[in-house]
């Protein structure tokens, strides 16, 4: 269903070109990146890989369909499995060989969270990544109070820097008295 | 001594052992504490902690095979490996005598990782700068809780200022270690990839005396240091370490679960 053929000249999309030994293919990249976002994170179910900025590129490397991948932390324990998930998704869709490669560089930071993304965490009560919140790393470390994904306070303390995933942490929040979660500004 | 060329590749692998097993030690040791830790949160905060130093170890060892391609994989390195084929720091090895030799342990080397990895990261191996800065970015959080808890230990009760300033007695002998230079590093150094850990050792020096003097610690003074982990020659505890670390991996290799 992705090997669909495109006419040349197709205004702003990027295309993917894609030689058999027959003829060459063209792949729209946008409807790659759509299949890509049926998978999710197995840590955080509510987002998909594409719009926690894990997938940084889709290409085609001779016939083999290359996906770049950044984890979120050095030591994320669901890359392994989104490594598989790309793997069966894309497989399904018939490509002859796909390949996922892990990159480090640029490393991941929680600002390539899209605003939707963010917007879903604070549905599921996370608190979402807000600019220089969480923490600062200049000598005195200190701490601007983050924002309650239930009550919108800001009257809020930190419990802990280190939360149930290596990339939240757990909060507080003393006008609505929930604790709640939040996702690292990292 | 006669100059001998070192190959570029050669050298890398090594580089990247040293910063693999650095962090691979440390993450066991931290790992330890899991379930056993003072409170629920700190256990929480240290095996995150060992997560991202066994992630970061991943990362440097798997760039390793890669930059020599002789067969092995990252598994192989960290579990069918033996003693002297370890290239870690002798302080990231020290045991858990107590939480306050955790926490000092783990100060001295944050501290060191921070402003090092800052400087790794415009190497001009992309994938080792790539690591690296990935890695400052987990360890600005390390180092806040490795910090918070010296102050905080120093500060508390006579119990508690005892013990850290034993732990601080006895790990103090292993800090002049970190920046441990050979021509390894010269030769990387040549190439832009490597750095000299000594051009950064007034910093680490100046945040570790600073925050040890405002937890009214001392520095121990005449202390004879220590070195040898980066020739793999170690103290005692890593061998009881990978023993533990490796008895699944070689009682049954090529395992999956």
């Amino acid at each position: 269903m992705l090997r669909v053929h495109i006419p040349a000249q197709n205004g702003n999309k990027e295309i993917l070109r894609y030689p058999t030994t027959k003829k060459l293919y063209m792949v729209d990249k946008e409807k790659i990146l759509e299949t890509l976002k049926e998978v999710y994170d197995p840590e955080i179910p509510v987002l998909n890989i594409v719009e926690m900025g894990i997938v940084r590129d889709v290409l085609f490397e001779g016939k083999k369909l290359v996906v770049k991948i950044t984890p979120t932390y050095s030591g994320c324990p669901a890359m392994k499995t989104i490594e598989e998930e790309i793997l069966n998704i894309l497989h399904d869709d018939d490509f002859d060989e796909v390949a996922v490669e892990k990159i480090y560089a640029p490393p991941w930071t929680s600002d390539w969270l899209t605003g939707e993304a963010k917007h879903k965490l604070k549905q599921h009560g996370i608190a979402p990544p807000e600019k220089n919140s969480g923490i600062d790393s200049s000598r005195d470390y200190a701490v601007k109070p983050v924002l309650c994904p239930f009550c919108n306070s800001r009257n809020t303390s930190i419990t802990s820097f280190f939360g149930s995933t290596a990339c939240k942490s757990l909060h507080y929040c003393f006008d609505c008295t929930q604790p709640f979660e939040h996702f690292k500004c990292i | 001594m006669q100059k001998t060329i070192i190959n570029i590749d050669e050298a890398l692998y090594e580089y990247l052992l040293r910063l693999g097993d650095d962090n691979l030690i440390l993450g066991h040791r931290l790992s330890e504490w899991c379930g056993h830790a003072p409170a629920l949160e700190e256990d929480i905060a240290l095996a995150n902690i060992a997560l991202d130093c066994i992630g970061q170890a991943n990362a440097f060892l798997t760039l390793a095979v890669q930059t020599i391609n002789n067969g092995r994989t990252e598994d192989d390195l960290a579990f069918f490996r033996n003693e002297t084929e370890f290239k870690n720091l002798l302080l990231v090895e020290q045991p858990d005598t107590d939480f306050g030799y955790t926490i000092v342990r783990q100060f001295f080397y944050d501290v060191f990782v921070l402003h090092f990895y800052q400087e790794l990261s415009k190497s001009r191996n992309e994938q080792l700068a790539g690591i690296s800065a990935k890695a400052v970015k987990e360890i600005t959080y390390h180092l806040r809780h490795s910090r918070q808890w010296i102050l905080r230990l120093g500060g508390g009760t006579e119990e508690s200022s005892t013990r850290i300033q034993n732990a601080v007695n006895d790990l103090w002998c292993f800090t002049d270690e970190i920046f441990f230079k050979n021509e390894i590093d010269d030769r990387l150094i040549e190439e832009g990839i490597a750095f000299d850990p000594r051009l950064i050792k007034h910093k680490w020096e100046e945040l570790v005396e600073q925050t040890l003097s405002e937890a009214e610690l001392k520095i121990p003074e005449n202390v004879f240091m220590k070195s040898g982990g980066r020739y793999g020659r170690h103290t005692e505890s890593l061998g009881h370490l990978l023993a533990e670390m490796q008895i699944v991996a070689r009682s049954y290799p090529g395992a999956k679960w």
